[in-house]
């Protein structure tokens, strides 16, 4: 393989670089004012649920240090529970609680903690240690996402979930992160999870990245990762296109999960959304973005655009754009 | 597209700006746009001395005010239990010491630091025209005729000095010329008949004193040039030769013809001017020397400002050039660090150690600092009085740190007063933040990064041709500031970016 390709050979495939993202699209089409909605957890959460966008449920709001000893109650409800900072970034701060062993607590990777971890951890998050900028945030305690069983092969601990590209209300570009053991159970491509292409038209899994590294399966499963036909795949993309309604970013990261009983979920919502989607899902997203920008009359029905995002990542129709 | 526009225009314009004024200064007022790394420097001392009487004594000594072709970068008196007074007279300066009681050698001295200069300096009096002098014979017809004979060949004062300073000085003098020399036994009686002479035309002119700065001296002379005014300005002469301008090498130390120095309640005065010739760095010099320029620009410019002020902004502007590199680093390359500036902190603070002890110093004290911050992460402490305890563990490991080099005789270390602390425990925190969330790699890497983007930034930071084209020419910042605004709008990829994306090249395009 070679050492690098030529920026000639990055603009045939249409691979969106990063300043290019920050001052043509995001300063673009994301208003300033609007990043609160998105940076905020929590603000998130409260929008989404006014506009009836299914989410994890919240069980509880630590806002003042005080209050972190009364987390014990709110674990003593639930078997399991997610406890994450309302304005974390890139998944830092996120401790995912699976069950109970006696007095401990077990995290997804299998690893036990006391509650007095867990009450640190939350202090932590109070005192802004994973905010941007380190001003002092909230921990949010909610609902741990019962991943749909066809993610087991293809999954190592942890919940991988879906991000999509909505890019003026129309989703152009998919794919799905799913945990390894490199990566500590997180769906965070730079720490060790494979990104996994998803096919806007169809819904099925195309090629895998590892590491920067084309794969076929799943490093720890081994199993085959391509070829699978995500299931509620409209309605994912509604959810999807339903948020960026909702908060009004032209450019838009939307991560979604898919769980057992209750179907896609938004996790949380990106306003600056990264592009190592584009090298999971073997496409430049800037094609897409083209199309979509050339358009004069986007359509508004939400079913329409569904077909018009369909259309647009066709791949016979990727074809004539590029050529 | 429209920003993009203006945008570009900006930096052009900033630009161009700079770039133009900076071309006005170096082509026009003579700033020289590298330093020599030495320049000579001049010091010239005048002694002075004389046998006290045992009463009060009053000593003067001229000294030198207007310096062309060199500029003047220091002088000291040195004169004990003397009080001074510096006189500004028409156009000289005079020192004036006196004591109350003065006995036995007395010995004070002058001390001058001068470097060559190309900045035009001149003067600014304007003479009045002399009546002419009633002169004895036989001098009235001898000199009545030269004068003559002189005006046949020339058209102006210029011309005019020229040729009679040809006729004084021929070979083969006339008898009138003959007559005039006889009265002279010495270059400056001969300069004062040649003025004699001018006057009978009505040319202002004047002896000015200076000495050949040549090699180092224990004895040098004070020697006379022949001035004349031609209305606009003073033209100089050498009155043996006929030679126009000053010579290179020759320091002007006083203006007419009254006695270098004089004394009332002593005996026996003695001067003596020795030379000597140091070497100092250009930008010391330019910076010394600024007080004689008179320009806009010049007296604008930074090396007008107090000394210690000097060294603060020649620290503060190497800062933006810091800026630009990082802009750079992190646009078009795409290099990752901790924070968007914090390498350029580190890299000042690497001017204080130096290159290899200031890395050694940031790579141990954060490499410790993570271990203990890893510890400290089991206490579970509250995240300020935990950062508050990361610092103060860092400012203990730089006080052992000291304390060990000191014992081994690196004295490098020691002067680590400036090391940013503060921004050292931000780092440790935020890299074990990174460490836990990312992994050891990416932590690594950012940390690794950070380092480098340091190191070239204190490359870049201390380069001397930099720091002293930017301090003489601060106008360049303007053109640091277009470079921003265009890089500002680069959407090209970064250099990273080819590598990142290369897994793109695996599918084929039709």
């Amino acid at each position: 393989m070679r050492l690098f390709a030529t920026p000639r050979e990055l603009r045939q495939r249409g691979v969106l670089g990063m300043n290019q993202r920050n001052s043509d699209f995001i300063m673009r089409y994301n208003p300033r004012r609007l990043y609160p909605l998105v940076d905020n957890k929590l603000e998130t959460k409260k929008l989404a649920l006014e506009d009836g966008i299914a989410v994890p449920e919240l069980y509880g709001v630590v806002a003042i240090e005080h209050q972190v000893q009364d987390i014990a109650s709110t674990l003593a409800d639930h078997q399991a529970l997610v406890i994450k900072p309302a304005h974390g970034s890139g998944g830092s701060g996120i401790l995912v609680l699976d069950g109970r062993m006696g007095k401990f607590f077990r995290k997804a990777n299998g690893s036990l903690l006391t509650i007095e971890a867990i009450q640190h951890h939350t202090s932590n998050i109070l005192s802004g240690m994973y905010s941007l900028g380190g001003i002092p945030d909230k921990a949010i305690l909610e609902y741990r996402v019962d991943f749909d069983p066809m993610f087991e092969h293809i999954s190592y601990q942890g919940v991988p979930d879906i991000r999509i590209i909505v890019f003026k209300g129309i989703p152009i570009a998919a794919m799905i992160r799913l945990p390894t053991r490199d990566s500590d159970g997180k769906a965070n491509l730079h720490q060790g999870a494979v990104g996994l292409g998803v096919n806007i038209a169809s819904g099925e899994t195309t090629n895998a990245i590892h590491h920067n590294h084309h794969v076929n399966q799943h490093p720890d499963t081994g199993h085959e990762t391509s070829g699978i036909i995500l299931p509620h795949w409209d309605n994912i993309l509604r959810l999807a296109m339903q948020c960026a309604d909702t908060v009004g970013l032209g450019y838009l990261g939307v991560d979604i999960v898919i769980d057992r009983n209750l179907g896609p979920l938004m996790l949380e919502l990106n306003a600056r959304p990264g592009l190592s989607i584009q090298i999971a899902s073997g496409q430049g997203l800037l094609t897409n973005l083209h199309k979509v920008e050339s358009h004069k009359q986007l359509p508004t029905d939400i079913n329409a655009r569904l077909q018009f995002a369909k259309d647009l990542s066709q791949p016979e129709d990727i074809m004539k754009v590029i050529n | 597209m429209n920003t993009n526009v203006t945008a570009k225009g900006w930096a052009l314009a900033l630009i161009l700006l700079g770039l133009t004024v900076t071309a006005y200064k170096a082509y026009e007022l003579g700033l020289p746009l590298t330093p020599e790394q030495n320049a000579e420097v001049w010091t010239v001392q005048a002694q002075v001395s004389f046998e006290g009487a045992g009463k009060p004594a009053k000593l003067s000594l001229f000294i030198p005010e207007n310096t062309p072709g060199f500029m003047l970068l220091d002088e000291d008196f040195i004169s004990s239990r003397y009080g001074l007074t510096i006189a500004k007279t028409h156009e000289n300066r005079r020192a004036d010491w006196a004591i109350r009681r003065a006995k036995g050698d007395q010995t004070l001295y002058y001390r001058i630091s001068v470097a060559r200069s190309n900045l035009k300096i001149d003067w600014e009096t304007k003479p009045d025209f002399p009546e002419p002098p009633d002169y004895p014979e036989p001098y009235a017809s001898a000199i009545k005729a030269i004068i003559d004979d002189v005006r046949e060949e020339s058209a102006d004062v210029e011309s005019y000095t020229l040729e009679l300073l040809k006729q004084l000085n021929s070979s083969a003098p006339n008898e009138n010329v003959e007559l005039i020399r006889d009265k002279a036994t010495s270059v400056g009686q001969w300069t004062d008949e040649i003025i004699n002479v001018l006057k009978g035309v009505r040319i202002p002119a004047r002896t000015i004193w200076g000495i050949d700065i040549i090699d180092s001296a224990n004895n040098a002379i004070l020697r006379p040039l022949l001035q004349v005014h031609n209305g606009d300005k003073w033209l100089t002469f050498n009155p043996e030769t006929g030679n126009e301008g000053i010579p290179n090498n020759y320091l002007v130390w006083k203006v007419g013809n009254r006695d270098i120095s004089s004394l009332e309640g002593g005996n026996d005065l003695g001067i003596n001017f020795s030379l000597t010739r140091t070497y100092t760095e250009l930008i010391d010099v330019a910076r010394q020397g600024a007080a004689n320029r008179d320009s806009f620009f010049s007296e604008f410019s930074l090396l007008s400002l107090p000394v210690q002020n000097q060294n603060v902004y020649q620290l503060l502007l190497m800062l933006p050039l810091g800026a630009l590199l990082v802009v750079f680093l992190r646009t078009m390359i795409g290099l990752k660090t901790f924070g968007t500036f914090m390498p350029i902190l580190i890299a000042m603070a690497f001017r204080e150690t130096q290159l290899f002890w200031g890395v050694i110093m940031f790579s141990l004290i954060v490499s410790i600092g993570l271990m203990i911050r890893f510890y400290l992460e089991k206490l579970f402490l509250l995240l300020i009085p935990r950062l508050a305890a990361v610092l103060v563990i860092v400012v203990i490991l730089m006080l052992l740190i000291s304390l060990i080099t000191n014992q081994l005789g690196i004295e490098r270390l020691l002067s680590i007063s400036l090391f940013p602390m503060v921004i050292l425990a931000m780092t440790i925190e935020r890299m074990s933040i990174i460490w836990e969330e990312n992994g050891a790699r990416e932590a690594m890497l950012q940390g690794l990064g950070s380092l480098f983007v340091a190191c070239l930034g204190y490359v870049v930071m201390t380069n001397e041709n930099l720091m002293y084209l930017i301090f003489v020419f601060p106008e360049l910042l303007l053109v640091i500031l277009g470079l921003c605004l265009w890089m500002g709008n680069y959407t090209g990829y970064r250099l990273t970016e080819l590598v990142r994306f290369k897994g793109m090249l695996g599918k084929e395009v039709p």
